[in-house]
């Protein structure tokens, strides 16, 4: 497994893009994650799954940078990485979503997804205050790949609109082509589906599924309806109460014990 | 169906971010610049020079200063009047050091160093925010008129305390000082006026201003595309008073002459400058025009009216300005919190679908 592996249905999953090794992470007396290892794949749909406040969305925030565990280390691209900022972590290559929409309100559905060629747009402020020439050449350029976003979302319709008018399918939409925008190598995904549909979580599902596929884009995704869990990922990890309780692929999961049990409510004396 | 885009079709993404998408706002824009410079200068007297127009102009480059600050970025100033202090002190002692110094360089450069002094000030508002930052920012409004007076050297040590511009003229016409010309102090402001809003749009409207627009949204978004939010901040602040500055110099150097530093850029100037692009729009280069010419022009319409026409005592026009214009803001925050830039976005989508509802 060590160089990757081959999916049911033929993708190559490549080496470590990330690994998480021994993670802690404290609040004060609450311990949110607990001793955590596990690794995330160039090219595989990682899934996060567990029940409410088992520290998902925790993880993530570690990942991109928000919260700085008090032990362990992470390793991406097989070098151990120093504490960073969340800025300086999305330069690297690394795009999320927000469990809670985290959309600029004041802004166009082309703006919002235009911010996440930020890091892919380079013109000092001299050119950027003269505009003609190599700022407006980068902004028509990156305007492209960001048309390009949109018509894979099919959100042609709603390019202009102020994202605040939006309905809440839509917004997740948004907010994910602003990740992908960011052309990521890796794209973390907190809870895409909730709160949606069954049409919509079907669109969403297919537009992960297309990210991955044609982009070769690694994606980490935490989700609670286990129907599309287990139908998107390649490998899942499991947690609760902080504590990883099970990896593998989704039928490894599935047939786990203390995972049925997690899910079913068995006290946890 | 007179206000439209039929057949003005967009062919490239350049021209679909245009400054002005439509023909006729484009024409109209023209035309504006072309009476502003052909016509006005010729037909232009004291009066109207010193009660409108070149107030509205410098009153306009601070308000597209704090704009960027406030509207595009989120960060609430109270320091305008001691930013707008700043640029006048650095012009005088420029102007009294470096005689042979070119005047626009002067303006430009006290821009420059109030630009400096922005970011120094900005410091703080990578730990705090909102109403804790405006207490900050009223902080250094305080500090720096007091600066002013303390400390001589600013004024060069004038009996008085008050500083005076001397006489600077640019390619034969005196800008500054008490001969000079008002079609000459109009034009070099409506020049600067027009370069800078030619510059805050082009800042708006690429990766700068959408990383401001950003960090005022929503930060800890901005910051997972990537958008550094001290760094952000510190350039709205840099650039947002390079604007202030340069408003101030002018305001001194070239509207007024002589200035005394408590009077002329007291905390009732930063909060004119607020309430200016409130009820203009906030993140909105026309707003900020609105703005100004509107707290430039009420004034001087009640007076001529009160004042000059029913011959009521002047100090109820005043008193009448300031419930105005509190009206207003109370207005335009519950009607229209995008000010009155955006009723006139609002009225253009109407009129371009007009005769048909939708
Ligand atoms: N900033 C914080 N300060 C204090 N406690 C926190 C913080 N963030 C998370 N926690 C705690 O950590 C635990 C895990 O929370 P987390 O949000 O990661 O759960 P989750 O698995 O994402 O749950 P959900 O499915 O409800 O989103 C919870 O007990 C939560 O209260
Ligand atoms: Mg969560």
């Amino acid at each position: 497994m060590s160089d990757g592996y081959v999916t049911p249905d033929g993708r190559t999953i490549g080496g470590k893009v990330l690994e998480m090794q021994n993670i802690t992470l404290r609040f004060g007396g609450v311990v949110a994650i607990k001793d955590i290892s596990f690794d995330i794949r160039e090219g595989e749909i990682r899934a996060i799954i567990g029940p409410n406040g088992a520290g998902k969305s925790s993880m993530l925030n570690v990942i991109n940078g928000f919260y700085h565990p008090q032990e362990g280390q992470i390793l991406f691209h097989g070098e151990v990485r120093k504490p960073m900022k969340p800025y300086q972590i999305a330069k690297q290559g690394i795009a999320r979503t927000f469990q809670n929409i985290a959309l600029f309100k004041g802004m166009s559905t082309l703006d919002n997804i235009m911010t996440g060629r930020f890091n892919h747009m380079k013109t000092n402020i001299i050119s950027q205050m003269i505009w003609q020439g190599p700022a407006a050449r980068e902004e028509a350029e990156n305007r492209e790949i960001v048309e390009k976003v949109i018509d894979f979302l099919e959100i042609q319709a709603i390019r202009k609109t102020p994202v605040g008018a939006l309905p809440y399918g839509l917004q997740k939409r948004v907010e994910l082509g602003r990740a992908l925008a960011a052309q990521p190598k890796l794209l973390l995904l907190d809870e895409p589906m909730a709160g949606m549909n069954v049409e919509e979580k079907e669109d969403m599902s297919r537009f992960i599924l297309d990210v991955n596929d044609e982009f070769g884009t690694t994606i980490a995704l935490i989700e609670h309806d286990m129907g599309v869990v287990m139908d998107i990922s390649d490998r899942v990890v499991v947690m609760d109460y902080g504590k990883k309780i099970g990896d593998g692929t989704p039928d490894e999961v599935r047939n786990n014990q203390a995972v049925i049990d997690a899910y079913l409510g068995v006290d946890h004396g | 169906m007179l206000y439209r885009e039929a057949g003005d079709y967009k062919k490239s993404y350049a021209e679909d971010s245009q400054t002005f998408p439509l023909k006729l706002d484009r024409w109209a824009y023209y035309a504006l610049l072309a009476v502003a410079f052909l016509v006005v200068p010729f037909v232009i007297n004291d009066y109207w020079a010193s009660a409108v127009l070149i107030p509205f102009l410098i009153w306009s480059i601070a308000s597209l200063g704090l704009n960027i600050l406030t509207g595009y970025c989120g960060q609430v100033s109270l320091g305008t009047g001691g930013f707008m202090a700043v640029g006048a002190y650095a012009s005088y002692k420029l102007m009294t050091s470096f005689p042979d110094l070119n005047i626009m360089i002067i303006v430009l450069l006290s821009g420059a160093i109030t630009a400096a002094v922005g970011v120094v000030f900005g410091l703080p508002s990578l730990r705090i925010k909102g109403f804790y930052l405006a207490v900050a920012t009223l902080a250094a409004q305080f500090f720096l008129v007091w600066l002013f007076n303390k400390v001589e050297w600013f004024y060069n040590y004038s009996a008085s305390g008050q500083i005076s511009s001397p006489t600077r003229s640019m390619f034969g016409f005196e800008v500054t000082g008490p001969t000079a010309s008002a079609s000459a102090k109009y034009l070099f402001c409506l020049v600067l006026v027009v370069g800078l809003a030619w510059v805050a749009r082009n800042l708006t409207r690429g990766r700068i201003g959408r990383s401001w627009m950003a960090i005022r949204d929503m930060d800890i978004a901005a910051e997972i595309i990537g958008v550094n939010p001290l760094k952000t901040k510190l350039t709205a602040f840099a650039v947002s008073s390079f604007f202030v500055g340069v408003a101030g110099a002018l305001m001194f150097a070239v509207y007024l002459g002589a200035v005394d530093v408590g009077d002329t850029f007291g905390i009732q100037k930063s909060f004119l400058v607020l309430f200016m692009i409130i009820i203009g729009g906030l993140g909105s280069i026309l707003g900020s025009f609105i703005g100004a010419a509107f707290l430039v022009v009420m004034p001087v319409l009640l007076k001529n009216v009160m004042v000059g026409m029913l011959g009521w005592p002047s100090d109820m026009s005043s008193y009448l300005e300031l419930v105005i214009i509190g009206f207003l803001i109370m207005l335009t925050l519950i009607l229209e919190p995008h000010g009155v830039a955006q009723l006139w976005r609002v009225t253009k989508q109407k009129l371009r679908l007009w005769p048909f509802p939708h």
